[in-house]
């Protein structure tokens, strides 16, 4: 592993003595895109071998934007993300082993078999758990906001992504509009790959361009290149800048394309070829490897050494992870409860 | 003398007093007091703490969780039970998954002004224990005493866990107490309110009362009713009512919500499966019609079962 990008991830507030350049925040950027890149093709190789329980959801196309919502926020903020967001996951601080751990259901991952693929996180750590209904991670991070604010303490952000599709749910709008009533400091992130599902755009909204909802919040809003990195870390750091410093809530919207079917199971086939051949649909991890290249910031040594490190990574967890006990029913605490003595006791349980 | 909605006031002023981790957020909560004037007072009492949330219930609850695992004790109160389906997603599918998928505790209390108040009709009237229960990971509470109110108010802050708190409207302003109470039973306990050998009611919430009354009524005929009031019904106290079957021989169990499912089903399912010895006759339920509530007060008299209503049900029962 090299320095600067092996685990305990660094955080921008933690000044690491590389970071001291746009350069290097790009660099760092690129590698967690890199990691998240690989662990997901491993995760899908994993299930086309039937290697994996239930789905597999990836992220790829957007990692542009997810990595630069987890590198601008630091130890202390909260950050929620969905489901095409392992990028920002790492960027963050979540560790590869959490994700391989609930992919591959071993006991010994943050969700221990409860609960599945992209549906982890560490409440206590700052990273909440999605659950499968969209929008509803929004209120629960204003409220982690909500909270901060009623003991004075300032100075935090919360962070949350959605999809296209998500936004046309009650509970983007209710939190949207509780957390500009409150001016709590949230960052919502839309990453609008054309698609929910299946379903194209031109069915989920009528408006001329999400990022005008902000106006109707009376939010700020911020729209950027889902594919350049570059502009997703100059839009993400500036709308994380904003929220800390007391501005309230802010929405970015980020144009890309998902490269993706929705699922693994999904082909994608109902994707537009226009929509694909178009500027959206270039690869945020090639233009960004070719940017580093163009600017003379890593020659093709360091760039092949940089994928070796994230590949040995990936496989590291995975064999790891694939070592690891899975859940036992015999074994299991079957109680859906903290307070164990007011379970219900059905006495033919 | 105290009445139930102000014990459930003077429970939230103690809360807010003993906890500072305790906040009120709610529609009109402030310094309206709420709709019900719950809160009356408390804004200025304790400012910054008793604060009015947008028409939004599903954001409410959901920045409640997200509170509550930054340790904070939110109450919610949501203005009335029904409009909770708003922001049912957030109780059944975040806070009550919560602790079971990370380990990590969702304490909030989210008050829910239930139950049928005359000229309200199908939107201001509905019971929604049973949904509630019916999830894993919540607790639900149907309180039928001004002492309970208070007391099971102090202790749903106190869980660990997500409280349903169904708080009857029609027992606002009827029901009085001389003073608050002093001492506790322990969530999960149900409550003989009346004791008997004949026959064995069990309800909750403002039935409590209707059954009583039947009860009174059918004292002066020689019959000696037993009136179990469940005080939680989930956990619902199956031992409890299992003891006073094995007494009288006779169950009628009695709610105010709809008849498809829900508590009484599940009390006349658990003592057929768990006490079937024990009943000398087929038990019975009595709910509320399969309609929605009605507004006018000469149908949602008819609508909700009544001590009249109960009582003929108990005298088929007492003549099988």
């Amino acid at each position: 592993m090299l320095p600067a990008i092996a685990a305990p991830p660094q955080r921008l507030d933690q000044p690491d003595p590389l970071d001291h350049s746009f350069a290097q925040t790009y660099i760092r950027a690129y590698r967690w895109m890199l990691l998240a890149r690989l662990t997901e093709e491993k995760l899908a190789n994993l299930y086309r071998g039937g290697k994996v329980q239930g789905g597999v959801f990836l992220g790829k196309g957007q990692e542009a934007v997810s990595v630069a919502v987890g590198i601008s926020l630091r130890r202390g903020d909260v950050f929620a993300p969905l489901i095409r967001d392992q990028a920002g996951r790492f960027a963050f601080g979540e560790s590869i082993l959490d994700c391989t751990r609930t992919y591959l259901g071993s006991r010994l991952g943050p969700m221990r078999g409860r609960d599945g693929n992209v549906h982890r996180g560490r409440p206590d750590e700052g990273m909440l758990p999605m659950i499968s209904h969209l929008g509803a991670m929004i209120p629960v991070v204003a409220g982690t906001l909500l909270a901060r604010k009623f003991r004075g303490q300032f100075g935090t952000v919360g962070a949350t992504c959605i999809g296209d599709g998500g936004t046309s749910t009650g509970a983007f709008h209710e939190a949207l509009n509780l957390a500009a009533v409150e001016r709590l400091p949230l960052v919502v992130v839309v990453a609008n790959n054309q698609y929910a599902y299946s379903t194209p755009n031109d069915r989920q909204f009528a408006c001329r361009d999400l990022v005008d909802k902000a106006v109707g919040y009376g939010i700020e809003g911020h729209s950027v290149d889902g594919t350049s990195l570059a502009d997703c870390l100059e839009v993400l750091g500036r709308a994380v800048d904003q929220a800390r410093g007391g501005g309230g809530p802010q929405l970015v919207v980020a144009s890309l394309l998902r490269l993706v079917g929705h699922g693994e199971h999904d082909d994608a086939s109902y994707i537009d070829p226009a929509l694909r051949n178009s500027s959206l649909g270039l690869d945020c991890l090639t233009l960004a490897e070719q940017h580093i290249v163009d600017s003379d910031w890593a020659d093709g040594a360091a760039l092949a050494a940089w994928k070796e490190d994230a590949q040995q990574q990936v496989e590291e967890a995975v064999a790891t992870t694939t070592r690891e006990p899975a859940p036992d029913p015999n074994e299991e605490d079957w109680c859906a409860l903290a307070s164990r003595h007011l379970r219900d006791g059905f006495v033919t349980e | 003398m105290i009445t139930y909605l102000e014990a459930i006031r003077e429970a939230q002023a103690r809360a807010l007093a003993d906890d500072p981790r305790v906040y009120i957020y709610g529609q009109d909560v402030g310094a309206f007091g709420g709709a019900f004037k719950a809160t009356k007072g408390l804004a200025k009492e304790y400012p910054g703490r008793v604060i009015d949330a947008p028409i939004s219930e599903d954001a409410m609850i959901g920045s409640a969780i997200g509170a509550a695992l930054e340790g904070m004790r939110p109450i919610i109160e949501v203005q009335f039970a029904d409009f909770s389906t708003v922001g049912f997603n957030q109780v059944v599918n975040q806070a009550a998954t919560l602790h079971w998928r990370t380990n990590i505790p969702c304490p909030i209390t989210v008050r829910l002004p239930s139950g049928g108040t005359s000229g309200a009709g199908p939107f201001h009237s509905q019971s929604m224990e049973a949904l509630y229960a019916h999830y894993p990971g919540l607790i639900v509470m149907t309180p039928a005493t001004v002492e309970d109110a208070y007391s099971m108010l102090l202790e749903a802050v106190a869980i660990d866990d997500p409280v349903i708190f169904c708080e009857h409207k029609y027992l606002y302003y009827h029901l009085k107490a001389d003073a608050l109470p002093t001492e506790a039973t322990p969530t999960g306990k149900a409550r003989i309110a009346r004791a008997g050998r004949d026959a064995t009611i069990v309800t909750y919430s403002a039935m409590v009362h209707e059954a009583i009354a039947c009860a009174d009524e059918l004292a002066t005929e020689g019959w000696e009713i037993e009136v179990i009031d469940l005080r939680s019904v989930k956990p619902l106290d199956t031992d409890t009512v299992l003891a006073s079957v094995a007494r009288t021989g006779r169950l009628l169990a009695v709610g105010e919500a709809w008849p498809w499912g829900g508590v009484t089903a599940e009390i006349v399912a658990r003592v057929a499966t768990d006490g079937f010895g024990l009943l000398d006759v087929p038990p019975m339920r009595l709910n509320a019609k399969d309609t929605p509530v009605p507004f006018h007060p000469n149908l949602w008299g008819t609508h909700r079962p009544t001590a009249r209503s109960i009582a003929a049900k108990l005298r088929d029962l007492l003549r099988l």
